[in-house]
């Protein structure tokens, strides 16, 4: 088709302000599908996204309204998807900007938002759920006015839910998102902008097409990684996979390349054509590169293979994803994960345990240092254990956290804020109600229960986002657990070193809880380098004896001992010691009290 | 080679204790006859795995004293000789008239259920005998020209205190026993007892290592020898340990008659059905009763052996069960100071001991059950 009639979009909302209801709606007014073909969220596939309310994977539809071809393409609703967002706007020429007419801007509505005015998308606000009784169109749409330096009185007003000015905002797509501008004549040029598996065809690229023409069962390469291969099928989804001829610029659509290996094609990617090749790939992506690291074991030291496996198959569709094998001393053979940020660790970790069917232990979460070790060059560190003994200069990750609250809040929230090492930056008054704070934390402050703690102070009403503000020096120690003298390299953590006592002593003595009791007293010690920093003991057992054993009970009283030997071969042994895995998290909870 | 040991049970009882996880069977006396005649039939057809004169028998329950005086008459006199015969006792039951019964008998050694000597510890048992019943029935038995006289003790009772069992041992001792069993109270999960009294059993398994620390301390000071996990026999110029038992825990071979009872013959064991009815049904009619086997390959034989022969003081010869030990575990065990090995010899240290269960588990290699896992 004719560029002028093609407008790619995406939408832009807070989890559960109706981007879902917005988009089945769209596919219903365009009769892309029918009424009987209607499910609910038709764009959330996977399981996890549906019960989550989240979007996880974008992807596009194309549909038709009024002469013109739609491409909708869907996107992540979550901070930590910040990169998934990008490649999906990348692939657009404008954005719906939705918020709820009760609720009003989120913080990560604003973040979305500041993206796609990065990316000189055209916004059409929307505001959605005037239905409700306790909406406040006027109040909602005066915020998202403010943001995007828009006139109110432009703000459409809808219901996804009962349909009511959807015809609206497919018009103003129509009006007011620009049509593509790629040259059709240039020799072509296609981002990858997501991608998935298929069992039986391979890699699926999901492409948007910005010059020249890509043609089926043409041979086509991309461009960074120099991967070859033939187009086994073009087409686009409407929503199921329409296979067609060719795409051509400005369209969206996807590309079957047949591709086994997943490491072969990386999101991001130009796609051009082997025949007639372009000269330069398109400007590439954001690099993302993972915060959060967490170790990953499998319960069952069995099942390596298939967590290796797993993980092959999850990077395939989730290019944020990154890992590589780590050996634990305590844990044995595992991975060394990275994530974008904590949702994406719990959604990984998820994935990981229903789709592929694995046990997992994961360690408690970590962010990556930069460390200049004496006389050495800057590296980066993901496990605390490798941070070195002696370093001239460590620095942590900072981030800049958007916090939105109801102004009752702002105290307990600056305390939170304040108890973790963060900066007050600003605050603002988005309505004589809300307030927008902004401040900068170390990301490691964070990753442990900083949101968790967000939403229980405020009683669930506190948004929040972040934006990664680069590394910067930290006065920082590692601090050492060892278990009967030998040092459990899964327990160490950096801290600063203002809180290395507490949390030392705070470790050890959850240790002490987790521990059993042995045949022998056991020491819990927590040290930097040489230095111990606290010390609890895990008294011995005094008393493990069968009562009594006579003829009739020596068949149970046999299996009972093998039982309590095969229970003690899945505990962990570190020293000698029988350490469960309970123990491992035990970092997790840090802040709340020991039970004494 | 015969059993040189022979078990018979006698499951009638006058009321089910709480706690108790026999096979026992409440009132029925008029079936107490034939159940004797058919222990009896049992005994004709297992005969030949029986020695002509066994070791020791020995007659558990349920409650064997309770069992009708004529019939209880007859059984005894239909078992065959033995060097040791010992026979269970319920302390109220111990009348002048039984304790006479016993001896004429051939009865040398009676095992007596004291459990508590505090009324309000044996309703928590459910216990029929008060306090006074213990000493009046070891003087009678004594009386009768029984010398040789087990008490049993349970400790972690519901409702226990440390000082209560110092009392319990105490009064035991007073009665000058040759023989003490002293065992945890091992409440069942899921049973009424259980149910009952959960939040206080825990508080009881928190003390349950000072109890059995005060219980070895008590009875080895005044003058018995803890010979075995939970049994102590008093020192002096006889041997008075319980050799039946003892059989079990070397690891002899024994021969269990009557309903639930089980028999561990070479590379068998097997355990009679529970079933009163099906039991009696079947030996009536000439054949043998409902049996649950298991198949006993050496190296489980070989556990077992180290097992139970770490139950007891005397160092275990190990010739033979070098496969049923796990080497490395061994030394570290070793280390900690909890075993102590001889070329031939393995025994817990006094510490290894309060530890044992422990001990051997670690100690044990790696059966088929935890091959599996």
């Amino acid at each position: 088709m004719d560029q002028q009639h093609i407008r790619n979009f995406s939408i832009i909302a807070h989890i559960d302000h109706g981007k879902s209801t917005l988009a089945d709606r769209i596919l219903q007014l365009t009769e892309t599908v029918s009424a009987r073909e209607m499910r609910d969220q038709l764009l959330d596939s996977m399981d996890i996204e549906r019960e989550r309310g989240i979007t996880i994977k974008a992807q596009a539809v194309r549909v038709q309204w009024k002469g013109h071809e739609l491409n909708l393409i869907d996107t992540p609703g979550h901070v930590d998807f910040t990169y998934e967002v990008s490649r999906s706007l990348q692939a657009c020429e404008g954005a719906l900007l939705v918020v709820d007419a009760a609720q009003g801007i989120e913080a990560q509505t604003l973040a979305n938002a500041y993206l796609a005015i990065e990316n000189d998308l055209e916004i059409v606000p929307v505001v959605n759920k005037i239905d409700l009784p306790q909406a406040d169109p006027e109040g909602a749409a005066a915020e998202v006015a403010d943001l995007v330096g828009d006139d109110a009185a432009r703000v459409l007003r809808i219901s996804a839910k009962t349909g009511a000015g959807v015809e609206a905002v497919l018009d103003a797509i129509v009006e007011r998102i620009p049509a593509p501008a790629g040259d059709p004549e240039a020799p072509p040029r296609a981002l990858i902008f997501d991608s998935s598996y298929d069992q039986y065809r391979g890699v699926v690229a999901f492409v948007r097409v910005v010059d020249g023409v890509l043609h089926r069962r043409e041979q086509l390469r991309a461009m960074a990684l120099q991967t070859s291969f033939e187009a086994q099928e073009i087409g686009f989804m409407s929503p199921a996979m329409r296979p067609v001829q060719e795409l051509s610029a400005g369209e969206v659509g996807y590309v079957v390349t047949g591709l086994k290996d997943v490491s072969e094609l990386r999101v991001g990617d130009t796609l051009t054509a082997e025949r007639r090749p372009a000269a330069e790939p398109l400007p590439g992506y954001k690099d993302v590169k993972p915060m959060v690291f967490a170790g990953l074991f499998p319960t069952d030291s069995d099942d390596y293979p298939e967590l290796r496996d797993a993980l092959e198959k999850l990077k395939l569709n989730d290019a944020a994803l990154f890992y590589e094998p780590e050996t634990s001393q305590a844990l044995g053979f595992g991975f060394r994960c990275g994530f974008l940020g904590l949702l994406h660790m719990e959604i990984v970790r998820e994935r990981l345990e229903r789709e592929f069917d694995l046990d997992l232990l994961v360690t408690a979460p970590n962010v990556a240092y930069r460390v200049k070790p004496v006389n050495g060059e800057w590296v980066e560190v993901h496990t605390p254990a490798d941070l070195p003994d002696a370093f001239d200069e460590v620095e942590e990750p900072y981030i800049k956290a958007s916090i939105i609250v109801p102004k009752e809040f702002v105290g307990t929230v600056m305390e939170l804020c304040n108890d973790r090492r963060g900066r007050f930056d600003h605050l603002e008054y988005l309505s004589p109600e809300r307030v927008h704070l902004t401040y900068e934390l170390p990301l490691g402050e964070i990753v442990l229960d900083y949101y968790d703690q967000l939403k229980s102070r405020t009683r669930g009403y506190a948004s929040f986002d972040y934006d990664l503000a680069g590394f910067r020096p930290g006065n920082l120690a590692r601090v050492d657990i060892l278990v009967g003298g030998e040092p459990v390299d899964a327990l160490s953590l950096i801290v600063h070193r203002d809180f290395a006592y507490d949390r030392g002593r705070q470790l050890v003595e959850k240790l002490r809880e987790e521990i059993p009791r042995q045949m022998f007293d056991v020491a819990i010690q927590a040290a930097i380098g040489a230095r111990v920093i606290a010390r609890e003991t895990v008294k011995a057992r005094r008393k493990d004896v069968l009562a009594k054993c006579y003829g009739g009970d020596i068949t149970r009283k046999r299996k009972l001992l093998e039982k309590q030997k095969a229970g003690k071969k899945r505990m962990k042994q570190v020293g000698g010691v029988e350490v469960p895995q309970e123990a491992f998290l035990a970092v997790l909870n840090l802040n709340e009290p020991a039970k004494r | 080679m015969p059993a040189e040991h022979l078990y018979v049970h006698l499951p009638f009882c006058s009321s089910r204790c709480g706690y108790c996880d026999f096979v026992t069977v409440v009132g029925r006396a008029g079936e107490h006859a034939r159940y004797v005649d058919a222990v009896l039939a049992e005994l004709e057809l297992e005969r030949r795995l029986l020695a002509p004169r066994p070791a020791t028998v020995y007659l558990g329950g349920g409650t064997p004293t309770l069992t009708e005086p004529a019939a209880l008459e007859r059984l005894l006199a239909g078992l065959p000789p033995a060097d040791e015969l010992t026979v269970e006792a319920n302390p109220e039951t111990v009348t002048p008239e039984l304790a006479a019964l016993l001896a004429r008998n051939g009865v040398d050694r009676v095992s007596i259920g004291a459990q508590t000597f505090h009324r309000h510890l044996l309703d928590v048992l459910g216990r029929r005998a008060g306090p006074g019943d213990v000493r009046r029935a070891v003087h009678r038995l004594r009386d009768a020209g029984i010398d040789n006289i087990s008490l049993d003790l349970l400790y972690g009772i519901p409702g226990q205190s440390p000082a209560d069992l110092g009392r319990d041992l105490a009064e035991a001792l007073a009665l000058a026993p040759e023989h003490l069993s002293a065992y945890e109270l091992e409440a069942k999960p899921g049973t009424r007892f259980t149910h009952a009294h959960g939040q206080e059993l825990e508080r009881q398994a928190e003390r349950m290592e000072c109890y059995f620390e005060q219980v070895v301390e008590t009875l080895t000071q005044a003058g018995y020898r803890w010979y075995e996990t939970a049994s102590f026999a008093r020192l002096g110029p006889r041997d008075l340990r319980a050799r039946h038992n003892l059989g079990y825990w070397l690891g002899r071979d024994y021969l269990g008659l009557g309903v639930g009872a089980v028999s561990t013959i070479e590379n068998r064991r097997w355990r009679n059905a529970p079933s009163l009815r099906g039991y009696l049904s079947a030996l009536e009619a000439g054949r043998r009763p409902a049996r649950e086997p298991e198949a006993l390959p050496p190296d489980v034989r070989a556990r077992e052996r180290v097992m139970l022969g770490l139950r007891l003081d005397e160092p275990l010869p190990l010739r033979g069960l070098e496969q049923a030990v796990d080497g490395p575990e061994l030394e570290r065990l070793a280390a900690l100071g909890l075993l102590e090995r001889t070329p031939e010899t393995l025994a817990l240290t006094r510490r290894g001991r309060f530890l044992g269960g422990g001990v051997t588990a670690q100690l044990l290699s790696a059966g088929a059950a935890s091959r599996s896992i």
